[in-house]
C-alpha cells in the first residue's frame, strides 16, 4: 500500500497539465464559446493524439493501456482547464464504439441510469457522430443524426450546447449489464475527477486574485474572512482529492473495498468541493466575479453539468445510505 | 496510488485482531472519570501489554522499542485498534503522540535514552505545559520565565489547561529564557520533572465534569540546564515540531472510530420506532447519514495519503491542518446527529435501562474540545491561508 501517485503517474499528470496550460487558455475558451457548435475539432484531434480517449484501451488494441487511477489524474487536469467537448463520453466509448479511441468518431452520451432522466437534455449533439444511451442494464448506440432534438437557445454552460429531445430512438445494443455497470462506475469516477479539477482551479484563481486585489490599502487576502473561506476551499479540495483517487484505486483493484461506495463517495465529496469552491471563487472576486469576463463562471456552470450526470450529491448520499443499511 | 494490502499485511492484521479479541475484553471497563488512581493503572497497564506483545510505538524506530511498521501496517493498526474498541491512549497521549516523537527528532542521546524506553512501556507519563492564561492561540506571547542561575534554570509562572498534570512524571515546558527579544525568539523547550519542589497543581473541571486538565503554578522551581531540548531560545522551532506531531496522525484511531459510531447510529435509527415506521425511514436523516459516510470515507483516504507522505519526509506535512479541520468538523456533526437521534433520552448522561444506545448519551460533549485544543479551528485556517496558500501573516 502506498497511496501517493507514483512517479509515472505524476509525469502523466504533469504532461496533461502542461498541454492544457499552453493550449486550453481562457482566451481559447472564449474563442470556442463564440463558435456556433462550441466545438474545436483541432483540439479534439490533439486530445486524441495525446491518448486521452484511448487511455484505458489495452495496448494490444492500440490503446495506452492505463487504468482508472491514471485516468482520474488525467481528468483532474481536464477539469482544471475546463476543457470543453464530450471528452468523458468519448473516453468511455473508446474500445466499444469504432473510431472513438482515435477521436475520429465523436461520441457523446446520455446517462439514463440516474433517478431523474427526463427531460432528455443532450450535450453537444450537433458535434456528435454517435450517441451512447447508457441504461441500467444495457448500453446502446444511436446515430447522432437520428435523434430529434431541439436546440436550446441559451444553455447554462456556454461551452456545453444542449439539445432537448422528447423521445429517443432505439439504438443498437453494444453491451449488457456488465458493460453498463462498468461505464456507470467509470463515468461517475471520472466526473468526480473533473470536479476535483474544478475545485482546484477555482481555489487557485481565487487565491491569486486575493493576493493582487487591494482594498483598505492592503491585499484582500490579508482579511481573515477571505483567508478562512480560502482555507475551507483547500480542505474541500484535499478531501475531494483523497476521495477521487480512492475511487480510481478501488475500481482498479476491487478487493481493496466496496467499489460502489467508493465511487459514490467520490461523487459526493468532489461534487460538494466543486460546487462550493466555484461559488467561493466568484465571491472572492467581488463585482468582477459576477462578470462574464472573469472565467470563474465557466467553472461554476460546468459544475452543474457534472452534478447532473451519473447522479448528484443527493442521489449518491442515498445510495451510500442504502448500502450501509444492507450491512449487518 | 495503490491501496492493496500484501499477504504479510493481512497476516499482521489477523495476528493483531486475534490478540485484541482476547486482550481487550480481559482489560475490563473504563474506570470512573475522576478515579485517577484507577485511570492511571488502566491506561498504563494497557500500554505495557501493547509493548510486551510488540504492538506499541507502531511507527517508532526499533531502537526505541517501536515496531517501525510499514505504512500499511500502521493503517491496519489504526483500523483494528478502533474496531476492537481497545482503550484510548488516555494519560499516555502526550508522551506517545508528541513528547516522545519530539525527543526523537530534537533530543540529545542522553535524553532519548532516559525517556523514550519508559514512555513506550507506559512507565512515564507526560503532560504539555504550553498554554497560559494570557497565551492561548497566541502561544508565543507566553510569560513563564526560566532564568539561568549557574547550571540551573529557575522557573516562575503559571500554565493552564494542562491535561493529566496530576498524574504526570514530566512536562513539555515552554518558558521564556530571553525576555528582551522578539516574542518568538526568546523561548526554550524544557523537560520538567513534575516532582520537584515549587509546583502546585489545581485541577479544573471540564464541561464533562472530569478533572482532566489543571492550572499549574511554578514558584522558584529549579531544574538542570541539560533539561533543554534543542538550543536555548530555539524553543519556538522545537514547538512547531511538537505541534506537527500533535496535529498529524495523533487522531488516526479516533478518526476510524467515527466510522463505528456512524454504523451504530444506523442501527439505533433502525431500532427506533416512530409511529408506524422507524427513524431510518426518515429520508432526510438517511440522506445525512449517507452524506456523512461519504465524508468519513474520504477522511480515511486522506489519512492514507498523509501517512504515505509522512513516510517520505518523516514528519507530518502542513496538510495535517486540513485533516484536523476536516476531522473536527465531522466528529462534531456525527455526534450531534447521534444525540439528536435518541430524542428525550438525551436529557440523561447516565445509562437508562431499556432505552437507546448508552454510548450516545452526552456523545457530542467531548468533540466540542476538538476545535479548541491543539490549535483552534480558526488558527488551523490561518495556518492554511498563510503557510500553504501564501497570504500575509496576521501579526
Ligand atoms: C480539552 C483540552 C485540553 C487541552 N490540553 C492542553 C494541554 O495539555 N496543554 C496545553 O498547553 N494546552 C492545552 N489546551 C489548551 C489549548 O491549546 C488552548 O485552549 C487553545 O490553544 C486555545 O487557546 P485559548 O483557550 O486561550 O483560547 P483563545 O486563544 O483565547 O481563543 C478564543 C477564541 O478566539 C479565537 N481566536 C484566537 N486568536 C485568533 C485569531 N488570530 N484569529 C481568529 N480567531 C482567533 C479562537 O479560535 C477561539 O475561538 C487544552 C485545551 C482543551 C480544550
Amino acid at each position: 500500500m502506498d497511496f501517493r501517485p507514483s512517479d509515472d503517474q505524476e509525469a502523466l499528470q504533469q504532461g496533461v497539465r502542461s498541454f492544457c496550460e499552453g493550449r486550453v487558455t481562457t482566451d481559447h475558451l472564449r474563442e470556442i464559446e463564440s463558435q456556433p457548435k462550441a466545438f474545436d475539432r483541432e483540439l479534439w484531434n490533439e486530445l486524441a493524439e495525446m491518448g486521452i480517449f484511448s487511455l484505458q484501451v489495452p495496448e494490444e488494441q492500440g490503446g495506452v493501456g492505463l487504468k482508472a487511477a491514471d485516468a482520474v489524474l488525467v481528468f483532474e487536469e481536464l477539469g482544471r482547464a475546463c476543457v470543453p467537448g464530450p471528452v468523458l463520453w468519448s473516453h468511455l466509448a473508446a474500445g466499444h464504439v469504432d473510431g472513438a479511441d482515435l477521436g475520429e468518431t465523436v461520441v457523446g452520451g446520455l446517462d439514463l441510469t440516474a433517478p431523474t432522466i427526463e427531460p432528455f437534455m443532450i450535450e453537444h449533439l450537433e458535434s456528435l457522430d454517435r450517441l451512447i444511451l447508457l441504461k441500467p442494464d444495457s448500453v446502446e448506440v444511436v446515430e447522432a443524426g437520428a435523434v430529434e432534438g431541439t436546440s436550446i437557445e441559451v444553455p447554462l454552460d456556454p461551452l456545453t450546447p444542449i439539445h432537448y429531445a422528447k423521445s429517443l430512438p432505439t439504438g443498437e445494443a453494444i453491451g449488457g449489464v456488465e458493460l453498463a455497470t462498468q461505464m456507470r462506475l467509470m463515468g461517475t469516477t471520472l466526473a468526480s475527477g473533473l470536479m476535483l479539477g474544478i475545485a482546484e482551479a477555482t481555489l487557485e484563481m481565487a487565491n491569486e486574485y486575493a493576493k493582487k486585489r487591494e482594498q483598505f490599502d492592503r491585499p484582500i487576502g490579508s482579511f481573515q474572512s477571505i483567508k478562512h473561506m480560502l482555507a475551507d476551499s483547500f480542505v474541500r479540495q484535499e478531501a475531494a482529492r483523497a476521495a477521487a483517487y480512492a475511487a480510481g484505486a478501488t475500481l482498479d483493484f476491487p478487493e481493496v473495498g466496496d467499489v460502489e461506495r467508493a465511487v459514490s463517495s467520490a461523487k459526493v465529496v468532489a461534487g460538494d468541493a466543486a460546487m462550493k469552491n466555484s461559488r467561493t471563487c466568484i465571491q472572492v472576486h467581488g463585482g468582477m466575479g459576477y462578470t462574464w469576463e472573469v472565467p470563474a463562471h465557466y467553472f461554476f456552470k460546468r459544475t452543474w453539468v457534472l452534478e447532473n450526470v451519473f447522479g448528484g450529491v443527493h442521489e449518491h448520499s442515498d445510495r451510500i445510505a442504502d448500502r450501509v443499511a444492507a450491512e449487518a | 496510488m495503490d491501496l492493496r494490502y500484501s499477504k504479510s499485511d493481512e497476516e499482521f492484521r489477523a495476528e493483531l485482531r486475534a490478540w485484541l479479541e482476547v486482550e481487550v475484553p480481559k482489560h475490563g471497563t473504563e474506570p470512573e472519570q475522576n478515579d485517577w488512581e484507577s485511570r492511571l493503572e488502566y491506561d498504563t497497564s494497557w500500554q505495557r501489554k501493547l509493548f510486551e506483545a510488540g504492538f506499541a510505538g507502531i511507527n517508532w524506530p526499533v531502537e526505541y522499542g517501536g515496531r517501525d511498521a510499514s505504512l500499511s501496517e500502521q493503517l491496519i493498526y489504526y483500523e483494528e485498534y478502533a474496531r476492537s474498541k481497545a482503550p484510548y491512549v488516555g494519560v499516555n497521549f502526550v508522551g506517545l503522540l508528541h513528547g516522545g516523537p519530539t525527543l526523537m527528532a530534537e533530543g540529545t542521546e542522553a535524553q532519548k535514552e532516559k525517556h523514550i524506553p519508559r514512555i513506550i512501556r507506559g512507565e512515564e507519563i507526560w503532560c504539555q505545559g504550553f498554554s497560559e492564561p494570557t497565551a492561548g492561540s497566541d502561544l508565543a506571547s507566553l510569560r513563564t520565565r526560566a532564568e539561568r542561575d549557574g547550571d540551573e534554570y529557575v522557573i516562575n509562572g503559571h500554565k493552564i489547561w494542562t491535561s493529566f498534570a496530576q498524574v504526570s512524571d514530566y512536562c513539555e515546558l515552554l518558558a521564556r529564557t530571553d525576555p528582551d527579544t522578539k516574542k518568538h525568539a526568546g523561548i526554550s523547550w524544557l523537560i520538567l520533572p513534575m516532582d520537584v519542589p515549587g509546583i502546585e497543581i489545581r485541577p479544573l473541571p471540564t464541561l464533562k465534569g472530569e478533572l482532566d486538565f489543571s492550572e499549574v503554578f511554578f514558584e522558584d522551581v529549579r531544574i538542570p540546564v541539560d533539561s533543554l531540548v534543542g538550543k536555548e531560545n530555539d524553543g519556538w522551532r522545537v514547538t512547531n515540531v511538537t505541534l506537527r506531531f500533535e496535529r498529524g496522525t495523533a487522531f488516526a484511531s479516533e478518526m476510524y472510530k467515527l466510522q463505528e459510531i456512524l454504523a451504530r447510529l444506523k442501527k439505533t435509527l433502525q431500532a427506533t420506532t416512530r409511529w408506524e415506521a422507524t427513524a431510518w425511514d426518515d429520508a432526510a436523516l438517511r440522506r445525512e447519514v449517507g452524506h456523512l459516510q461519504a465524508e468519513l470515507d474520504s477522511l480515511w483516504a486522506m489519512l492514507k495519503l498523509a501517512i504515505s507522505e509522512t513516510s517520505k519526509t518523516g514528519m507530518p506535512g502542513l496538510g495535517a491542518s486540513a485533516m484536523k479541520l476536516y476531522y473536527t468538523d465531522l466528529a462534531q456533526r456525527v455526534t450531534q446527529l447521534c444525540v439528536g437521534a435518541i430524542g428525550r433520552a438525551a436529557l440523561s448522561r447516565s445509562p437508562l435501562e431499556g432505552l437507546p444506545d448508552a454510548d450516545f448519551l452526552g456523545a457530542d460533549l467531548q468533540p466540542l474540545s476538538l476545535s479548541i485544543a491543539g490549535g483552534s479551528s480558526q488558527i488551523q485556517r490561518n495556518i492554511i491561508a498563510e503557510r500553504i496558500l501564501g497570504h500575509p501573516k496576521e501579526r
